[in-house]
Order: C-alpha cells, then structure tokens, then sequence
C-alpha cells in the first residue's frame, strides 16, 4: 500500500464508471474498542461484494481524501481514506489508516468478486 | 496425560498469547494435538506496521503466519475450516453443531481448549465457545471430553468465578514470543515487550503462566 495519488485513483474511477462492479466498503473502530475503553462502543460495518454502478465518481480532499460515487438512486461515500494499493491494475483498493497503520476504513471496487 | 487435544478458536493469532505454552508443554510430552481454526482473520484491522497487507492480501498472509505460528508451537494437525472472520455468531447453529461434532468423532480429544462463551470479548471468541460447548453438551455424559476455556472480558471472574487451572509454561516463553512473532502483520514483539527482553523476570512471569477455565455442564 502507498500513500493516495489522488490522480491515478481518479483516473481508474473514470475507467469504472457505467458499468457492474462488485464492492467492499467497510468501516471500524475495532473489535476491542469497547474492552479497552468503556466509553466507546465497538462499531463496524462492511458490506463484500454488494453491486453497484455508479455515473460518475470522484476523489476530494487533501488527504485524508474523500471518495464519492453517483449511483441511478443514492451515493456511496467514504471519508478518512489514506493508502491505495498501487500493484492492482483491474482493482481499486482503497483504504484509510491511523498512525499505528490499523485499517479505519476500506472502499474496493472490482469487476469481479472479491 | 492427554489422549488428543482438540483447540477450536476463530482467529489467526488466537492460539497465541493464552494457550501457545500450555500446547507446546503437551506436545512435548507426548500428546497430538489439532488446531481447528474457524476462520482466517480476514477482516482484522491489523496490516502490519508499517503497512504491508490490505483486506484482500490479508487473509493469505494470515495463513502463513498461522502456519508458522504451529510450526513454532510443534502442532503437528492444523484445520483451516473455511468461515469467515466475524461472521461465526450468524452461522447457521445446526452447520456449526456439525462441523464441530464431525471433528469430535473423528478425533475423539480427550480435552478441548476454547473460548468461554459470553466472556471473551469479541463476538466470534463468544460464539466458538458457544457453538463447541453445545455441541459437547449433546454427547452422553460419560462421552463428554474436559473442555477448558479462556476468559478475559472485563470483571468476568465475578460471574464465573476464578479459573481452575493454572499452567507453569515458563519453560516454553519463548515458544510463546516465537507464536506471536509468526503473526507479524498483527503483532510488534518489541512493543508487547516494551523494550523488555523475553528473558527478562517480568516478560517470563507475564508469560509464563496461562489459566484455564473448566466448563461445567449440567
């Protein structure tokens, strides 16, 4: 993983738009969030290989970026996103990390399932 | 000593810090042991740091690591069943029965390491637990292996009192440190030593025991 070169994700978004496209989205704060301060409640979602088709999507921000994607009836939308996986060429990996390098947020697009 | 141990436990990494010593003192003296492994980790927040893995190449990794983290231990018999990582409480009950009761069969263990339901903190944790002790809960009493679970949630032992059995594995420490070492993408042995070395008094005396809870069915 490297740091987001919001140019080369926004090119590879224009190259996905108007077509089928398995997702993982996923957002957490970690299994032991609440064990480990009772203040917190441990909070996660992810949904794998749900389909979309957006007509439009973009990358904003200065990094932490923010990924935004138009579908024919709502949005998908991701915020705190910091690396990409630059070795994927058919596959957008996305994914924000905290300094201690654990995974706070994950957007992944693919024309095949994950 | 034990005729076969069965270990059930849903995540890469599970066998490390609580029972790595308790296992490898076993092994040594005899005892085989299987390590059915429910799921691969595969969505851990853990990447290693720095960061090498991301969500897809994670659970690869984490095979590997488990791999070497038995290597390590010297468990001769890993399973790798196939579940997915914090999916385990929303598995069909009846499937979960099966798949545990098919291993009991085929190994008939005399002692099964697992975690204690409803004390262990993450939801999988619990619902291993729950789904191995249902299972034993089934066979005839007398057909019944000991189970021991872990527990470590918040203020558990005054709800299940206190544990029962208590394991001397200094002299398998570094086994321990060589199991959590193996899971490098989740684990940085320098800071779970905080600068210590393994050697040191602390580090062996904060390792070198592991405890146990007898489950008691009715």
């Amino acid at each position: 993983m490297e740091l987001i070169k919001p140019e080369v994700v926004q090119r590879v978004l224009d190259l996905m738009k108007e077509q089928d496209l398995y997702i993982h989205l996923e957002m957490t704060n970690g299994a032991y969030a609440a064990h480990l301060d009772k203040s917190k409640i441990a909070a996660a979602t992810f949904i794998r290989n749900g389909v979309i088709r957006y007509s439009h999507g973009s990358i904003a921000g200065k990094g932490p970026y923010r990924v935004g994607l138009k579908l024919e009836h709502g949005w998908v939308y991701s915020e705190g996103l910091t690396h990409y996986d630059e070795t994927e060429t058919e596959r957008l990996i996305l994914a924000g990390h905290d300094n201690d390098g654990k995974l706070l947020v994950s957007l992944q697009l693919s024309r095949e399932p994950f | 000593m034990e005729r076969h141990i069965l270990v059930v436990l849903p995540h890469p990494d599970d066998e490390s810090f609580g029972i790595s010593g308790t296992l490898a003192k076993h092994i040594q003296s005899g005892t085989p042991v299987t390590y059915a492994c429910l799921t691969l980790g595969q969505m851990g927040r853990n990447m290693g740091n720095p960061i090498f893995a991301n969500r897809e190449t994670l659970p690869y990794i984490r095979k590997r690591e488990l791999e070497e983290s038995c290597r390590i231990i010297g468990i001769q018999d890993l399973r790798l069943m196939g579940l997915h990582d914090k999916t385990i409480e929303f598995e069909d009950k009846d499937k979960m029965t099966k798949l545990i009761g098919d291993l009991i069969t085929e190994l008939n263990p005399s002692l099964i390491i697992t975690f204690y339901p409803g004390y262990s903190v993450h939801p999988d944790h619990d619902a291993t637990g729950a789904a191995v002790i249902r299972t034993v809960q089934k066979l005839p009493k007398d057909k019944r292996p000991t189970v021991h679970c872990i527990a470590f949630s918040q203020g558990c032992e005054q709800e299940i009192g206190a544990p029962d059995v208590f394991n001397d594995v200094r002299e398998f420490v570094d086994k321990k440190m060589g199991s959590i070492q193996a899971h490098r993408s989740q684990w940085q042995l320098k800071t779970i030593l905080g600068g210590k070395s393994p050697q040191s008094k602390e580090v062996q005396e904060r390792f070198g025991k592991e405890r146990f809870w007898t489950y008691r069915f009715d």
